[in-house]
């Protein structure tokens, strides 16, 4: 019989030269970030694993959507066609509405453009390990993918990217514990931070003073203060503001509008440099300092 | 040849049991997924510590690191401590009764869990879920069956 100390060195050797690399790994990943651009490489070593692991489902979904019956299809089809109809109605007030806004905002002397790249991605799988909230998009590095990149759906906001692979990206969800949002309430502008609070209904809002106008219900939009996310995009709803005697603050929670962990399909937005076509000899301070007489 | 054969059945539960540790569920269950990487360290180590050891666990928990999105050595470093902890004593394990072995892969997990929620809250700001414990009930339930089914497999395949 064969014992494991025949050859090689001594199990204590081992395990004090893999904890050392543990411990560097640990320090260097969380601490300095080191890891940020080999983890492309590393989730392209790791994706056939996930591709197996996600392969039920996708083969689950193809099957149930190539089983359907001609009569709903064609009700489906009646009913996007509708839709669709609205949708094209609504846009053509909107085209007028933006001409009209782009005239105003000449007037006024501030541009801003609306446009952005976009481009559709699938979700491969809500998953992470117990301590954060992600999930898995099947675009990466070779689709233009960067890290920071706002990730929204067609109700909201949903999160940003986290870490990119080359064809895998992965996305922390609003709500992670770490993830934090500059936004605005649509009804007045008051501008606040969202904070995720780890659990899937709730967002916090701190610091937020106890005579503010917030009140229950209020949609809360990005404000694109961070640079990060695009401005104008639903984040949130308030659903509780409280104020207890005494406190600093008040106490106030949201709950996100985007259905987090039932999308199927996401948006990627590119919000490249969104100063680029800013006046900024109007944010020159001394201009601000002259009194408007 | 007897080498490169019990190797590719090792490295297939491996696989495996990777694939089951990030399989989608619905979030209800996600909480309640047993610990499948443990149960097969934990199994290998046990029946043969000469193929299966600290560098293994390693490699394995550093997959499992960038599968999940984790910090990078957090599961590494807790199955390098969880293969040393079972070769030290394989051969007083191995004539443990299987409710003795499920006792102590449940202390394991118990031990395990409490030592990743320590890392990852020492090194970003993370909440504790109620249903976060629950794993170590599962993975106790599941691992008299499983062992038995490793062991008919490693029969069955002559992995030696």
């Amino acid at each position: 019989m064969k014992t494991i100390f025949t050859r090689g060195p001594s199990l204590t050797l081992r395990l004090s030269i893999v904890v050392a690399c543990c411990v560097g790994l640990l320090v260097a990943d969380s601490q300095f970030n080191l890891f940020s651009s080999i983890r492309i490489y590393l989730n392209s070593i790791v994706s056939p694993i996930q591709y197996v692991a996600d392969a039920p489902q996708k083969m689950f979904n193809s099957l149930s959507d190539s089983v359907v019956t001609k009569q709903t299809l064609a009700e489906r089809n009646e009913q996007l066609e509708k839709e669709n109809m609205h949708l094209k109605a609504d846009r053509l007030l909107l085209t007028q509405l933006q001409r009209e806004n782009q005239q105003l905002r000449e007037l006024l002397n501030s541009k801003r453009q609306f446009k952005n790249k976009r481009m559709i991605t699938e979700v491969m799988s809500l998953r992470s390990d117990p301590f954060t909230h992600q999930l898995l998009i099947d675009k990466g590095a070779t689709d233009g993918v960067y890290l920071g990149q706002p990730v929204i759906n067609e109700q909201g906001v949903v999160g940003q990217v986290s870490q990119v692979g080359s064809t895998t990206s992965r996305v922390v969800l609003l709500i992670d514990a770490s993830h934090g949002i500059p936004v605005r309430v649509q009804r007045n502008d008051a501008v606040a931070v969202v904070h995720g609070s780890g659990a899937w209904d709730k967002l916090k809002v701190p610091f937020i003073q106890s005579n503010a106008d917030i009140e229950v219900g209020d949609v809360l939009v990005t404000s694109g203060l961070g640079g990060r996310f695009p401005p104008g995009y639903p984040v949130a709803t308030i659903s509780q503001f409280e104020y207890h005697e005494g406190e600093l603050y008040a106490t106030v929670s949201a709950t996100p509008v985007a259905d987090l962990d039932r999308s199927r399909y996401l948006l990627l937005l590119w919000n490249d440099n969104p100063l680029a076509d800013a006046d900024l000899t109007l944010d020159d301070p001394e201009l601000f300092d002259v009194p408007d007489k | 040849m007897s080498l490169i054969s019990s190797y590719r059945t090792i490295y297939f539960t491996f696989f495996v049991s990777l694939v089951a540790a990030i399989f989608p569920l619905p979030i209800m269950f996600n909480a309640f997924r047993p610990d499948w990487m443990v149960l097969v360290v934990f199994y290998w180590i046990i029946a043969l510590p000469h193929r299966v050891n600290i560098g293994h666990s390693f490699i394995l928990g550093l997959t499992l690191d960038i599968l999940l999105g984790s910090i990078l050595g957090m599961h590494a470093l807790l199955f390098s401590l969880l293969a040393y902890f079972t070769s030290m004593n394989y051969q007083r394990i191995r004539n443990f009764t299987l409710v003795q072995t499920t006792l102590l892969l449940g202390l394991f997990i118990f031990v395990s869990k409490i030592v990743l929620y320590l890392i990852a809250s020492s090194m970003q700001e993370i909440i504790l879920h109620r249903h976060y414990f629950w794993s170590v009930f599962i993975s106790m339930l599941i691992w008299p069956w499983f062992f038995l089914f490793m062991r008919y497999l490693r029969i069955r395949f002559k992995v030696s």
